[in-house]
C-alpha cells in the first residue's frame, strides 16, 4: 500500500511552509463545500429520475392499487396470494393458488358450501346410481357473457381435459367416466366418451365401474365446464388472461397483470349473486414470502396472512387471533423396498418404528399449531361411513420402544448378512422445514439405533426425479388428497400406483384396494380401508411424521371464510364484513 | 472506434453463444425436467407432454439445435409453469421492472458510493471515517434479505407511527414503491463502491499532479473537482457495468419480500421448477445484457480518460 508513505510526503510538504498548511484547509473546505453541491445535485438527479420512473412504471400498467385490507363502504376485501396462477383454466390446473382462485370464478355441478358440506351448484338436483347418473342443470346458471350454462358445457370441458394432446395432469380424476381413460391414452376418440347431454340441462353420465363417492369428484375442479365456441375463439390461450375466460361462478376477473395483481369483481350474471356481499376481491400482491404478508397484515393492507414457524412468534406477540386448519396433507418416511435395498426388510423397518417418535417430532421440534402428530396414513379430517374414519377405525397405537428396536435390527442385519450398520441415504426437500425435520431423524437414528444417515437434499424437481428413479433408502414424501374420500389415500401403496415410489407390493394390501374400489357399500369400503390401514401400520410400510397444518391471522370483520382441506381455499366467495364499529368509523 | 467496437460486439455474441450452451448441457445434466409433478403420471400422458414440449427426441442434437435456431430467430418458446406465456413476453413484460428498480438502486449506489468515498478520504481517519467505513463493512457483509426483511419492517412502523400511509410496504406502481426496495437493492453496491472510491481517492490526493496543480496555486474547487474527483471516479465506472448488471438481475429477495412483478423471480424460480424454456430464455437475456454492459463501459471509459485510447 501506499498510503503510509504518502502521508508521510504530505506532512514533509505541510512542515516546509506555514502558508502550504492553510492550503490544506482551504482545500478541504472547498472540498466539503463542492462535495454538498454534489449532494444536492444528486438528490436532483435522482428526483428527477424517480419521476421519470414512476411515469414509465404507470405507463406500463402494472400498478398495485393501494386498497385496504377491508372496506365496508364499498364492499371489497384486499388479499395475497403466494404465486402467479400458471393458467386459470381449469381443465389443465393443478396447484393451490389456481384451485382457490377458479373456486371464485368458476362453479362445478356439485359445490362445497362455507361448512364444507356438498350443495347443488350448477345442478339443483342430481341422482347417482350403480351405473351413472344424471345431473339437472339449473335454467338460470349463465356465463358471465348471460348465455345459459348448458349439459353440452361439461361434456365439451371433459372430453377436452382427457384428449392426449390437451396433457392434462389430472385428468385421470375424470376416469369414472366411461371409456375416459381409453380415450386419455389415445385408445378411443372423445366422441365414445361415456357423458352426453339429453337436453340443454339434463346431463346422462354413465360409469366405467360403479363409483361409490361420484359426488365428491364432481365438485373437483377437473369437472368445472367449458363452453365450447368461446374456447375455440381463444386459439388455445383460454385461461391465459383476463379476457380469454368465461366465468360462471361468482366472480370474474377484470383484470389480471402476470405476476403483479387482480382484481375479481362480483359476477352479476351468476344465478346465486343475492348470496354473495361482496363486490370486489383485490390481489394487489403476489408473493411467497410470508413475512412480507405478516408485515402488510400489520399495515392493514391484507385480510389474511398465513403464518410458518418464522412469522408465528411475531403473530402472538401482537395478540392476532391465530386460526388454524388441517390442510389435508400427510407427511411419512417411505422405504425403498427395491431388490437391493435395506427398506425391503420388514425387522428393519419395524426397528425404525419403534424408534422414531411422531410426537416427540411436532411438538418438540416443528413448533407449528396445527400440526399433528402422524400415527397412520389417513389423517383426522377423514370422513368414514358416519363418523370421521379415524373414529371408526382408531389405528394400532404404536409406543417408541428402543430397546426392542435395537434387537429388531440386529434381527434385520443377521438376515441381510451384514456384519455392520449401514449407512442409508433420506432423500428429503430443501425447505427449512425439512432441514430441521431430516436433521432431528439423523440425530435420533445415530442415537438410538448407532445408524448412520445421509441427508440427500434436493430441491423439487430433482428430488422428484431421484423419487422416480429409487435412488433413495428412504425419501420424506407427502401426499396431499385429491378427493374427499379414503380412496384418495387408500390407494397410494397399491402396487400398480405410480405413486409408490418405493415399490412396495403385497398381494394382501393390493386385494384390499381392489375392494375399496370396486365395491358401492360404503359399510364394506370403509372395512377394506381399516384392514388397510391396519396393513400399512403391521407391516411398517412407511412411517407417518404428520399431518400438516396451516395457521393464519385472519382481519376479524371478516365473516365467513371458507378454509378447507379439500376444495378451494382460502375461499372468500361468501364472506360478509361487520360493519365498522363506531369508533372506528369516527377515526 | 468503430473497428475496436465491432471486434468487441463479436467477442460478445461468442460470449453470449457461450453462456447459452453451457446453460443448455447444465441444465440437462441435472435430475429431473419440467414434465416431473407431485403426481406421479401414467406413460401414455408423459409422452403426451414430452411429445407437445418436443422433448421427446434426443437432446443433442436435435433439441440443441431447435433451441439455437430458434434464439438466433429471437424466440425463447413457450414457459413450462405458466403454459399459455411466451418467454419472450415474460421478459417485455417484466424486465422494464426490474431495470426501474435497477436504474434507481445504480444510482443511489453510484451517486452514494462515490459521496461517501470522497467524504470518507477527507476525513481520513477522523470520526465521520471512521462511522462511515463501519456502515461499509456491514453493508459488505449483511446479505440482502435481512435489510429488506428490516426495510419492510422499518416502512410498517413508519405507517403505523404516522397513522396513515407514508410510504406502501410492498407492490408496484409508482415511484413510492420503488423508494426502499431500491435503496436495499443497491446497498452492498454503495457499500464496495465507497470503499473503491476512498482508496482511489486516497491516492490521488497525494499525489504527484496534485501537488504542482496546489503549487501553481488552482483554485482549491478546481483542483478538487478536476484533478481529484475526476480521476478517482475512473476505477468507480469501470466496475459499475458489471455492478448494474449484477443488480438488475440479482433482485430476487428484494422482489420476493417486496411483492415485485420483476424478473428477478422467474430468473430464480425457473431454475427450481426446471422450467428449460425460462431458464434459457432468462439467462441468455441477463448473459447479453451483462456483455452489453462491459462493452458499453470499455467505450465510454475512453471518453472521461483522455489517456484511454479505444482502439
Amino acid at each position: 500500500m501506499t498510503t503510509p508513505n504518502s502521508s508521510n510526503k504530505s506532512t514533509t510538504t505541510a512542515s516546509h511552509t506555514g502558508a502550504d498548511t492553510g492550503t490544506a484547509k482551504e482545500l478541504n473546505r472547498a472540498a466539503l463545500v463542492q462535495l454538498l453541491l454534489l449532494i444536492l445535485g444528486s438528490l436532483a438527479v435522482i428526483i428527477v429520475v424517480m419521476y421519470a420512473l414512476n411515469w414509465a412504471a404507470q405507463a406500463t400498467g402494472s400498478k398495485s392499487a393501494a386498497t385496504d385490507a377491508i372496506n365496508y363502504e364499498a364492499r371489497s376485501i384486499s388479499i395475497l396470494i403466494e404465486q402467479e396462477p400458471p393458467q386459470l383454466d381449469a381443465m389443465k390446473s393443478t396447484d393451490q393458488v389456481s384451485g382457490s382462485v377458479l373456486g371464485h370464478i368458476m362453479e362445478g355441478l356439485i359445490a362445497y358450501d362455507v361448512n364444507n358440506e356438498l350443495v347443488p351448484g350448477v345442478a339443483e338436483r342430481w341422482d347417482i346410481r350403480a351405473d351413472g347418473a344424471t345431473f339437472w342443470l339449473r335454467a338460470d346458471a349463465r356465463w358471465s357473457d348471460g348465455k345459459p350454462v348448458t349439459a353440452q358445457d361439461f361434456v365439451f370441458a371433459w372430453k377436452t381435459a382427457l384428449e392426449p394432446a390437451t396433457a392434462s395432469q389430472y385428468a385421470f380424476i375424470l376416469f369414472p367416466v366411461k371409456n375416459a381413460e381409453a380415450i386419455n391414452t389415445g385408445k378411443l376418440t372423445g366422441d365414445t366418451l361415456g357423458a352426453s347431454a339429453t337436453s340443454d340441462r339434463v346431463l346422462e353420465v354413465e360409469f366405467e365401474k360403479p363409483i361409490a363417492f361420484f359426488e365428491k369428484l364432481v365438485a373437483f375442479s377437473t369437472y368445472y365446464p367449458a363452453r365450447e365456441d368461446f374456447y375455440k375463439s381463444t386459439n388455445g390461450r383460454y385461461g391465459a388472461d383476463a379476457d380469454t375466460m368465461l366465468y360462471n361462478g361468482a366472480f370474474t376477473v377484470e383484470s389480471w397483470v402476470h405476476n403483479s395483481s387482480m382484481r375479481m369483481e362480483k359476477n352479476q350474471q351468476y344465478w346465486n349473486k343475492d348470496s354473495i356481499f361482496l363486490n370486489t376481491i383485490h390481489v394487489p400482491f403476489i408473493t411467497a414470502d410470508k413475512q412480507a404478508g405478516v408485515n402488510l397484515f400489520k399495515d392493514g393492507r391484507i385480510a389474511l396472512a398465513q403464518l410458518d414457524g418464522e412469522t408465528l412468534p411475531t403473530a402472538l406477540q401482537e395478540r392476532w387471533n391465530i386460526g388454524r386448519l388441517a390442510d389435508g396433507s400427510v407427511y411419512y418416511l417411505e422405504f425403498n423396498h427395491r431388490e437391493g435395498r435395506i427398506g425391503g426388510n420388514l425387522n428393519f423397518r419395524r426397528a425404525l418404528q419403534l424408534t422414531l417418535d411422531s410426537s416427540e417430532l411436532v411438538y418438540r421440534v416443528i413448533k407449528i399449531p396445527g400440526y399433528v402428530p402422524g400415527t397412520t396414513l389417513f389423517p383426522t379430517w377423514l370422513k368414514g361411513k358416519d363418523a370421521p374414519f379415524r373414529q371408526e377405525y382408531p389405528p394400532t397405537p404404536i409406543r417408541p420402544d428402543r430397546e426392542k428396536a435395537r434387537e429388531l435390527l440386529a434381527t434385520a442385519m443377521a438376515e441381510l448378512g451384514l456384519e455392520e450398520t449401514p449407512s442409508l441415504v433420506v432423500l428429503a426437500g430443501d425447505t427449512p422445514l425439512a432441514r430441521k425435520h431430516a436433521e432431528y431423524m439423523q440425530s435420533e437414528l445415530k442415537k438410538h439405533l448407532d445408524l448412520d444417515v445421509k441427508i440427500d437434499r434436493q430441491i423439487f424437481k430433482q428430488r422428484l426425479a431421484k423419487m422416480r428413479a429409487g435412488q433413495f433408502d428412504m425419501v420424506m414424501a407427502g401426499w396431499g388428497p385429491d378427493f374427499d374420500d379414503p380412496l384418495t389415500f387408500g390407494d397410494l401403496f397399491a402396487s400398480w400406483n405410480l405413486q409408490n415410489r418405493g415399490r412396495y407390493n403385497n398381494p394382501e394390501l393390493d386385494a384390499q384396494i381392489r375392494i375399496a374400489q370396486g365395491s358401492i357399500d360404503q359399510q364394506v369400503r370403509m372395512d377394506a380401508f381399516g384392514e388397510i390401514q391396519r396393513i400399512l401400520i403391521d407391516q411398517a410400510v412407511l412411517l407417518p411424521d404428520y399431518e400438516r397444518g396451516r395457521v393464519f391471522v385472519a382481519d376479524p370483520r371478516m365473516q365467513n371464510l371458507g378454509r378447507r382441506a379439500i376444495g378451494p381455499d382460502p375461499d372468500y366467495s361468501r364472506v360478509t364484513l361487520l360493519p365498522p364499529t363506531a369508533e372506528e368509523a369516527g377515526r | 472506434m468503430w473497428i475496436y467496437a465491432g471486434r468487441r460486439v463479436i467477442q460478445g455474441i461468442i460470449t453470449v453463444w457461450f453462456i447459452a450452451t453451457a446453460t443448455f448441457v447444465a441444465m440437462h445434466s441435472v435430475p429431473g425436467d419440467p414434465l416431473l409433478s407431485d403426481k406421479a403420471m401414467t406413460a401414455e400422458i408423459r409422452a403426451n407432454l414430452a411429445a407437445k414440449y418436443g422433448l421427446d427426441k434426443p437432446v443433442f442434437p436435435d433439441q440443441y439445435m431447435t433451441y439455437i435456431g430458434n434464439m438466433l430467430q429471437g424466440d425463447f418458446g413457450i414457459s413450462f409453469t405458466q403454459q399459455n406465456r411466451e418467454v419472450n413476453d415474460i421478459i417485455r413484460e417484466h424486465f422494464p421492472v426490474s431495470a426501474a428498480l435497477g436504474i434507481l438502486a445504480v444510482l443511489f449506489a453510484a451517486l452514494g458510493g462515490i459521496l461517501w468515498g470522497a467524504l470518507t478520504a477527507l476525513y481520513r481517519n477522523k470520526l465521520p471515517d471512521i462511522i462511515i467505513m463501519f456502515l461499509v463493512i456491514l453493508g459488505i457483509s449483511v446479505p440482502s434479505f435481512v435489510f429488506a426483511a428490516l426495510g419492510q419492517l422499518g416502512l410498517v412502523g413508519l405507517n403505523s407511527w404516522a397513522g396513515q400511509t407514508v410510504l406502501p410496504v410492498a407492490g408496484w406502481g409508482t415511484v413510492s414503491h420503488m423508494l426502499v426496495p431500491a435503496l436495499v437493492l443497491g446497498l452492498s453496491t454503495m457499500a464496495f463502491l465507497t470503499r473503491l472510491m476512498r482508496s482511489s481517492m486516497l491516492e490521488i490526493v497525494n499525489s504527484d499532479f496534485v501537488r504542482t496543480a496546489k503549487a501553481k496555486g488552482l483554485p482549491p474547487t478546481r483542483i478538487f473537482l478536476k484533478h481529484q474527483l475526476r480521476n478517482a471516479v475512473l476505477p468507480v465506472i469501470t466496475v459499475l457495468g458489471p455492478a448494474i448488471a449484477a443488480i438488475t438481475t440479482g433482485g430476487f429477495v428484494v422482489e420476493l419480500v417486496f411483492a415485485i412483478p420483476g424478473l428477478g423471480r422467474y430468473f430464480v424460480e425457473a431454475v427450481q421448477q426446471s422450467d428449460y424454456t425460462v431458464i434459457m430464455g432468462t439467462t441468455v437475456f441477463y448473459g447479453a445484457f451483462l456483455v452489453f454492459m462491459v462493452i458499453l463501459v470499455d467505450l465510454v471509459y475512453g471518453l472521461i480518460d483522455p489517456r484511454v485510447s479505444v482502439e
